[in-house]
């Protein structure tokens, strides 16, 4: 379980997020939604330490994570598993080496061991064959898996995700969510997805944080997300016009 | 004075919560071929001609019937030795290998590769910038050597073969008051040149922010601040070690 408490932060003088708080559960596939420049990937990096927040604290599982020293900080992280934006693999390595890279780093595996922890990783995320691939070889969908299966290779107990359906194709976006869901069901782990995808909402949104001009409005269930009563999210969620059909059924 | 501030933070943050020596030693030898041997044929054809083009001119200055043949290879030696390998090498050190550091690092930024580091735990600068200023440490001073041989050979061929100067001549010339300090002192200036200019370049490729048009002006800026930073510190080390 991840908990934060009044997370502010501001960028020369400009007020990203105010003062927002909340609980993502374990074993629940979390999400924050709200549009563009509403501050959600700014939350996220707060969450996970890569923007010191200006205010407000992170427990991971009962451990303050904003205020760990070092140390602390990089045991907490060596919990975490993360898909970027543009899936961030290594350039310069192949897909067998960088979903390797954690557990050469981190651990102390023995050559056997990395290889097929790795085929397992890649595996689950439906890629078989790509090992020599390099990054520029492979398609942005294969990009998304490669850096889950890299994000899961270390056995995390936190796993987010930073708007992993972005340039995807509707049909590879569902697959991505399919995957993110049953890793989070099939190992019990906290994850936080970073979307305004109203297909991702409706498809794996276990519990909603929205937020909107840095504010947290709303928070919910996909299943309560329709009635919420909150102008700002109405206007979010009904833009689509599916969903705009859905709501006068 | 912010900007040096920061510098020094960066430089700071290299040699704390490092990882294992085993994973360093890999990286520094990837970044020794990256740095030293993959320069190789630059410096080779700017030493030998630049070497070729001193002679040339030392000779066509130096026209007198008081002023042995000799002199001309002897000149060509200090300038060489003190100044044209390891400063104008410089230069050129940091268009070639400062750029494509700050390019790498740059570029590593901006498509969250340095922060999918962060996340996993990973000192980011200690990880990717230690080995890049330890193998141009460790090369650039060999580069240095291997630069001031081609050069002294390109005047040897070119005085040699247009007949400014005897062979004969040309090797006594080189070995006519030698002072090994000269060495010395060029070696000292390898040393720092190669620790700024991969620091600085570096630095500037490390935090880069926006895409790939400020990927190009960090790139552009880390040859710059390199370069002035070479001239500075050529100067400094003349008046304090000549």
């Amino acid at each position: 379980m991840i908990e934060i408490q009044n997370i502010s932060k501001s960028f020369e003088d400009k007020q990203i997020i105010h003062n927002i708080s909340g609980i993502f559960e374990k074993g629940k596939t979390n999400l924050i939604i709200g549009a563009s420049g509403t501050g959600k990937s700014v939350l996220l990096k707060s969450i996970v330490g890569l923007i010191q927040p200006d205010t407000g604290t992170v427990f991971y599982d009962g451990r303050n994570f904003t205020d760990a020293d070092k140390e602390m900080k990089a045991e907490i992280r060596r919990e975490i598993g993360m898909l970027f934006q543009g899936g961030a693999l290594f350039d310069s390595k192949s897909v067998e080496q960088n979903v390797m890279f954690p557990l050469n780093i981190l651990t102390k595996m023995s050559p056997t061991e990395k290889i097929d922890r790795v085929n397992f990783c890649l595996k689950r995320v439906g890629l078989e064959n790509v090992n020599n691939k390099m990054p520029s070889e492979i398609s942005g969908g294969m990009k998304k898996r490669v850096g889950i299966a890299r994000a899961i290779v270390n056995n995390p107990n936190y796993l987010f995700c930073d708007e992993p359906n972005s340039g995807l194709d509707p049909q590879t976006s569902i697959l991505i969510d399919e995957l993110i869901k049953e890793i989070t069901d099939d190992f019990e782990i906290t994850t936080i997805v970073v979307t305004h995808d109203m297909n991702s909402v409706m498809g794996i949104g276990e519990k909603i944080l929205f937020l909107f001009q840095g504010q947290k409005l709303w928070e919910g269930s996909k299943e309560e997300i329709m009635y919420s009563g909150v102008e700002e999210l109405d206007n979010f969620v009904f833009t689509n016009k599916v969903m705009q059909s859905l709501k006068k059924k | 004075m912010k900007g040096f501030g920061r510098y020094m933070i960066f430089l700071g943050s290299l040699v704390v919560r490092r990882e294992s020596l085993g994973t360093y030693y890999k990286l520094v030898l990837e970044e020794c071929i990256l740095v030293g041997v993959k320069s190789l044929f630059l410096f080779a054809l700017v030493s030998t001609f630049i070497g070729a083009v001193t002679t040339v001119q030392t000779a066509y200055n130096l026209v007198s019937p008081l002023v042995p043949n000799y002199i001309i290879s002897n000149v060509v030696r200090e300038m060489t030795i003190l100044e044209l390998a390891p400063t104008i090498m410089a230069l050129i050190f940091a268009g070639k290998v400062g750029s494509s550091m700050s390019g790498n690092l740059g570029t590593m930024r901006i498509t969250e590769q340095i922060d999918a580091l962060e996340v996993m735990g990973i000192n980011a600068t200690s990880y990717l910038v230690l080995p890049k200023i330890i193998a141009s440490i460790l090369m650039y001073p060999m580069l240095v050597i291997f630069s001031g041989a081609c050069a002294l050979g390109g005047g040897y061929l070119v005085g040699t073969l247009t007949g400014i100067i005897s062979p004969t001549d040309y090797i006594y010339g080189l070995r006519y008051a030698f002072n090994e300090y000269t060495v010395t002192f060029a070696l000292t200036k390898a040393l720092v040149f190669g620790f700024l200019i991969s620091s600085i370049s570096c630095f500037k490729g490390y935090y880069t922010k926006g895409g790939a048009f400020e990927v190009g002006v960090a790139s552009t800026e880390a040859v710059t601040t390199s370069v002035m930073a070479v001239l500075i510190a050529d100067y400094l080390l003349a008046q304090l070690l000549l």
